[in-house]
């Protein structure tokens, strides 16, 4: 790992001007994908600003909601009764994300800062249009079982290796933000993009801004359910996850709330899929017509045609299982 | 056969070589660092740090890019917490920070400032094993004994978790830490073993 000078920041205020300073250094949480993508040359800060002294990690109840300290710890979090109670799908997502340990580690901030995973851009002698504008994308016509098959460019496939968040996407949450021009709030489905033309932004974070917390509005979903396919039974990520939240009241469906992950550049809300949902009763049809609209633009790469297939299985048996 | 060198074990062997390879790298990065006064600082820089390793308090000074289990084995020479993957795939590296188990190769040592570390060393009271390291002979949970350390370690937090209420809930929730020899159906003997048993350590 390549040296680097070393802050420990003890505010919020005090983080953003050390980083302001130093505009090619970082915030560092958690740790546990940075130092990853340290270790391998793929992020080379010249400064670190350690913020977990950060009052940040205060778990707080609202009349509207609850709200989560960005360096809120991704295991106290899970297993926190307040969200087990009130956002037992968040509790899920948690539980199907890395390994114990890790989750030990990572922050609610830093699990939305992560990078993907695509092989391209952990590899720094191969092109990657996210790490290295302009070098091409090496997943597009390369290995790319892992990769997107919504909202893709031809810059990038890669796809956001989250699961928390996307259960905090289903959920409606907001992300709290604070920068030098002052603090704002951004919808979490606002927090990260496409990858256009720009696969090097990841989010619309502006520079110098910091997250500082998670607000989820309080819901009425009754049925939560989250799905997730991958190669082995634990500690993976997913070929596809799949976040259900639905209200149901005497057999209809009230309420609905689906998104999904390893499909997109970032959670992917299946807003079509919700609308038809909304009004119709609970239905092993209505699921399956429900998943094939959810279908609408997608596409393979080669290896990855096997998600056009499993993404519809997989929703309906998220939905059925919700409701079970 | 000469005494000393009897005496001497394979790791004394590899302490000693890697001192003599680091000197012998030191002169020519001094030099080169020489052309730029600025960039000294920023390499050669060390940082303060006091932390508690198996009760033991220590005072070191370390370089920001050290990980916590890069310190340990290197600096303070505990070797019994492993390194495998480096990348935190594997789960050998597991120690306790402030009773909670991570991965120490994902974590810079400086980021542990007053931290309280329990690596494998700091299981056993003297003679007596810790009931998991008892668990682990008598259930066979270990094959060519690289994971072994983090999986006692993993296996401990587990316990004090509350996640080994089943054989399924032990296997999801020891599954940051991978066997190679795949010794994993005596691994969850022995955690179930020691869940059953209970343990008065920590």
């Amino acid at each position: 790992m390549i040296n680097f000078e070393y802050i420990r920041a003890s505010s919020v205020k005090a983080a953003v001007d050390a980083l302001a300073k130093n505009p090619t250094g970082g915030f560092i949480a958690g740790g546990t994908n940075l130092i990853d993508l340290m270790k391998r040359g793929v992020t080379v800060p010249t400064r670190l600003i350690d913020i977990n002294n950060l009052p940040l990690k205060e778990i707080e109840e609202s009349k509207t909601g609850i709200s989560i300290g960005a360096l809120a710890i991704n295991s106290e979090v899970a297993e926190n009764e307040l969200i087990k109670n009130n956002f037992p799908l968040l509790s899920m997502a948690f539980a199907a994300g890395a390994s114990p340990q890790l989750r030990n580690m990572a922050t609610v901030g830093g699990n939305m800062m992560q990078r993907t995973r695509c092989t391209y851009f952990y590899d720094t002698t191969m092109p990657c249009n996210k790490r290295q504008p302009g070098t091409g994308c090496g997943a597009l016509n390369g290995y790319n079982r892992m990769h997107a098959i919504f909202g893709t460019s031809e810059k990038c496939i890669a796809v956001h290796p989250s699961d928390m968040c996307v259960a905090l996407a289903a959920l409606n949450a907001t992300v709290e933000v604070s920068g030098i021009k002052g603090e704002r709030k951004i919808l979490f489905t606002d927090f990260h993009r496409l990858p256009g033309e720009t696969p090097d932004k990841d989010n619309t974070l502006q520079k110098g801004e910091i997250i500082t917390g998670v607000t989820i509005p309080f819901n009425s979903f009754n049925k939560n359910y989250y799905l997730k396919i991958r190669d082995r039974a634990s500690y993976a990520f997913a070929l596809i996850s799949v976040a259900v939240a639905l209200e149901i009241k005497d057999g209809i469906i009230k309420k609905a709330s689906l998104a999904m992950g390893g499909v997109a550049h970032k959670p992917w809300r299946l807003t079509d899929a919700e609308k038809y949902l909304i009004g119709r009763p609970v239905d092993p049809g209505h699921f399956q017509k429900a998943a094939y609209l959810a279908m609408k633009g997608a596409k393979g790469y080669g290896q990855n045609n096997f998600k056009l297939k499993m993404v519809p299985i997989a929703i309906n048996e998220a939905l059925t299982k919700a409701i079970a | 056969m000469d005494k000393n060198l009897k005496k001497e074990g394979r790791r004394d062997f590899l302490k000693k070589s890697t001192a003599l390879a680091a000197l012998t790298i030191a002169t020519p990065a001094i030099i080169k660092a020489g052309e730029n006064d600025e960039r000294i600082a920023a390499l050669f820089e060390k940082i303060p740090l006091n932390l508690e390793v198996n009760g033991v308090v220590h005072s070191l000074s370390v370089e920001p890019r050290v990980t916590l289990l890069d310190l340990l084995r290197e600096q303070l020479h505990l070797t019994g917490t492993k390194k495998g993957c480096d990348y935190g795939q594997c789960g050998a590296c597991t120690v306790h920070v402030d009773g909670k188990r991570i991965n120490s190769c994902l974590t810079l040592a400086v980021m542990n400032e007053g931290k309280k570390i329990t690596t494998i060393e700091g299981l056993a009271d003297g003679d007596n094993l810790h009931p998991m390291q008892n668990a682990f002979i008598k259930q066979d949970g270990f094959q060519c004994g690289y994971c072994t350390p983090g999986q006692i370690m993993s296996g401990i937090a587990c316990i004090n978790e509350g996640h080994a209420n089943s054989r399924e809930e032990v296997q999801e929730y020891m599954s940051g830490n991978i066997c190679r020899c795949g010794a994993y159906p005596n691994i969850v003997d022995a955690v179930m073993q020691v869940k059953k048993e209970g343990s008065n350590h920590d």
